[in-house]
């Protein structure tokens, strides 16, 4: 299952480290952030609960890059 | 300005008057001095360093916040450890040192927010480009209109459309007639005619006339949301090129973090060992100069800023990209492959011409049109559109239909033959054979051959300019597959000047033509096939990247192709590429600059021949260019 969230966050470099963090949490199969866009679109492994992942995701960012947000 | 911008703005402004005031009027008491120049350093860099400390606490150690606060503290400590040893001596090469650890943050932050702002104001202008939402939708209710949102209009309602506001569901106008202006999903700037019975998109604009439409798709289906969808997720795959940079980033700052750590360890050592004076001082500025040079923003958000510009671009010139990745491939396309009918020809058949006709040609079309007006037939129907006037079908008597052969009939009195050379020759009637290629319709008039008449498939206006300036954009093969007959095909590719043609394929074979040229070319040369997305959409998805054309209500194209051409213009494959090409120059340009640059200052840095001054030129400077070059990728009007 694939989602798309908004993102806000300041810098490309960030934006391609939150993209690692998010690809490195559990129950993410693929994540890709759009820094032009603002978008992240994660892709859930099966049977994940995407509410579920998605906060260890955006804990996961807050730790790369202390100035993000996903907006869930 | 967003609130952000806004904040980032007054602290560099507040910042920037502090220190030019101290470098003015020199304060002479130098625990006061310091205070100020720590001021004026914490109002710029504060959250710097405490993001840079939160990093370190989360084990990210290397970015660019550490880099800039270190690079800062420690040019600040250099200043206070001077100023120490020599205490009265150096007065004024102290006071030097702090102004240089606030101007490198102060620089750093001025890059920091033209950057920031420089991105928010080209996604702005993309999105503007590109807005062709429609707000709201009119319906009539008890004769006056109410505006609702266009997701709640139900298939088939009525909608009204005021000249001036964009249509915003697709539908068929059931009254009124207008002039449309398309070009904000084509890129076509002539508007376009629509009267009553016309199929409409959404996306158009209304000029002159109120339109009522009866809609046929529900908003999230229509071609606005369409597109819309598609436009809002590009760009999300990413090229080759971005994969690099981030890749690059990740190696490259910790790979200058410790070269600096050397720079500013060994040579002091060697010296010391050496036996001469170790000038801790110079190499830690040295070192120092190396982190503020080794910022990797300048390349991290120009090539992706680059590739957002041109897919934007191109939007704007009526060709939907749906990711930076594609118009890297498109870039290196040398083999294009067509199609033939809807994508180099019209896929209509229409009156192409009338030969050897011995009365005037209108008077024999309107024999032809008269004599085959109860045939159903495509020939029958084009015969009729050429004609151009209604039928009046009581002039027609005797109608005899002889299959395989034609008609005869008796129109106003006389007699007419319309068929083809068998009906010639069965009633015994002399013909000239025509030399031109598709389906010929002779004609008999009252026993004596009157001409026959050309129906061919027209080819599009622009094709035979479109495969020119193919090869102009340096194409080297260009191809064409058609299920058609051979003789069609071939005068077809004669004409446009096609180097190899195909015909009397059937869809697979199209498939494993394809595949057989993809073994053919050598790896770097990519193969765009261009098709109308009707029956190729196997083709569209097995070439390097697939094109699709006059997509404008074909959801299968735009499924299918990695490209889109929103009308059915082919002179817009060239114009694709050379968007791409331009866009994908600008990447490599800035790559080679930024990495030259950078690299250029990190030599002089750790020769010592470059200042801070020159680093901080080398961090933002590098930056502002490799933006505003990145921006240029938007236009595309002139190629």
């Amino acid at each position: 299952m694939k989602k798309t969230y908004k993102i806000d966050v300041d810098c490309a470099n960030c934006a391609n480290k939150m993209e690692e963090a998010a690809k490195k949490t559990a129950g993410v199969k693929d994540a890709t952030v759009n820094f032009m866009t603002l978008k992240m679109i994660v892709e859930f492994e099966d049977g994940q609960d995407p509410k579920a992942v998605m906060q260890d995701v955006l804990k996961n960012c807050k730790k790369v890059e202390d100035d993000c947000e996903i907006y869930l | 300005m967003n609130k952000k911008q806004r904040k980032m703005l007054i602290r560099i402004i507040i910042s920037a008057l502090l220190v030019a005031a101290l470098m003015l009027f020199p304060v002479s008491n130098s625990y006061l001095e310091f205070a100020l120049y720590m001021a004026a350093y914490l109002i710029i860099g504060y959250d710097i360093l405490l993001k840079a400390w939160k990093g370190i606490l989360n084990k990210q150690v290397f970015d660019e916040n550490f880099l800039m606060a270190v690079a800062t503290v420690g040019a600040l400590a250099i200043a206070i450890y001077e100023r120490l040893s020599f205490a009265e001596a150096a007065a004024g090469h102290g006071e030097g040192g702090y102004t240089e650890a606030v101007a490198v943050m102060l620089f750093y932050q001025i890059g920091e927010w033209f950057q920031s702002y420089a991105v928010g104001k080209s996604r702005r202008n993309i999105s503007e480009l590109m807005d062709i939402r429609p707000d709201y939708a009119n319906i009539e209710k008890d004769g006056e209109l109410e505006k609702v949102d266009p997701d709640e209009v139900e298939i088939g309602s009525v909608i009204v459309v005021k000249p001036g506001e964009k249509i915003p569901i697709d539908g068929v106008i059931v009254e009124g007639n207008s002039t449309l202006n398309t070009s904000a999903l084509t890129g076509e700037s002539l508007p376009r005619d629509a009267g009553t019975g016309d199929e409409v998109i959404s996306g158009c604009i209304n000029m002159t006339g109120l339109l009522r439409i009866r809609t046929t798709k529900e908003f999230g289906e229509s071609t606005v949301s369409k597109i819309l969808d598609l436009v809002e997720n590009s760009s999300s795959k990413k090229s080759r090129s971005e994969n690099f940079i981030s890749k690059f980033a990740r190696y490259y700052t910790p790979a200058v973090c410790y070269s600096a750590l050397a720079l500013a360890l060994l040579p002091p050592i060697v010296r010391l060992i050496m036996g001469i004076s170790p000038e801790w001082g110079d190499w830690i500025y040295r070192a120092l100069t190396f982190l503020v040079i080794s910022c990797p923003c300048a390349l991290v958000i120009s090539i992706p800023l680059s590739f957002f510009a041109g897919i934007g671009g191109a939007s704007n010139a009526g060709v939907l990209v749906k990711g930076s990745n594609y118009l890297e491939t498109l870039s290196q396309t040398k083999y294009v492959v067509f199609d033939k009918t809807g994508t180099m020809t019209q896929g209509v058949f229409e009156v192409a011409g009338v030969h050897h006709n011995s009365i005037e040609e209108d008077k024999l079309l309107e024999y032809a049109a008269l004599a085959e007006s109860y045939s159903s037939h495509p020939i029958s129907k084009s015969l009729q559109k050429a004609y151009g006037k209604a039928i009046d079908k009581s002039r027609v008597s005797d109608v005899e239909e002889i299959s395989g052969n034609g008609v005869t009939a008796k129109v106003d009195g006389v007699s007419v033959a319309a068929g083809n050379t068998k009906l010639m020759k069965r009633i015994g009637v002399e013909y000239a054979d025509c030399h031109s290629v598709g389906t010929v319709v002779h004609m008999a008039v009252d026993g004596v051959y009157a001409g026959h008449i050309l129906i061919s498939d027209i080819i599009k206006p622009h094709a035979k300019e479109a495969i020119k300036e193919l090869k102009r954009a340096g194409v080297s093969k260009t191809v064409m597959l058609t299920g058609d007959a051979k003789n069609v095909g071939e005068q077809v590719a004669k004409e446009l000047g096609i180097g190899e043609v195909y015909t009397e394929l059937l869809p697979a074979d199209k498939v494993s033509l394809v595949e057989r040229l993809l073994e053919q070319k050598n790896g770097k040369e990519k193969l765009a096939f261009v098709g109308d997305g009707i029956n190729d959409a196997p083709v569209l998805s097995r070439a390097d990247i697939g094109i699709a054309m006059g997509a404008l209500g074909s959801d299968a194209a735009i499924e299918a192709a990695d490209i889109i051409l929103m009308d059915d213009d082919p002179l817009k494959i060239a114009k694709a590429i050379k968007i791409s090409r331009k866009c994908l120059r600008i990447v490599y340009e800035n790559i080679v600059f930024a990495i030259g640059i950078k690299l250029i200052c990190l030599v002089l840095g750790a020769l010592g021949i470059a200042n801070m001054w020159l680093a901080i030129f080398a961090d933002v400077g590098v930056m502002v260019i490799a933006v505003l070059n990145a921006i240029r990728a938007l236009f595309v009007k002139k190629l």
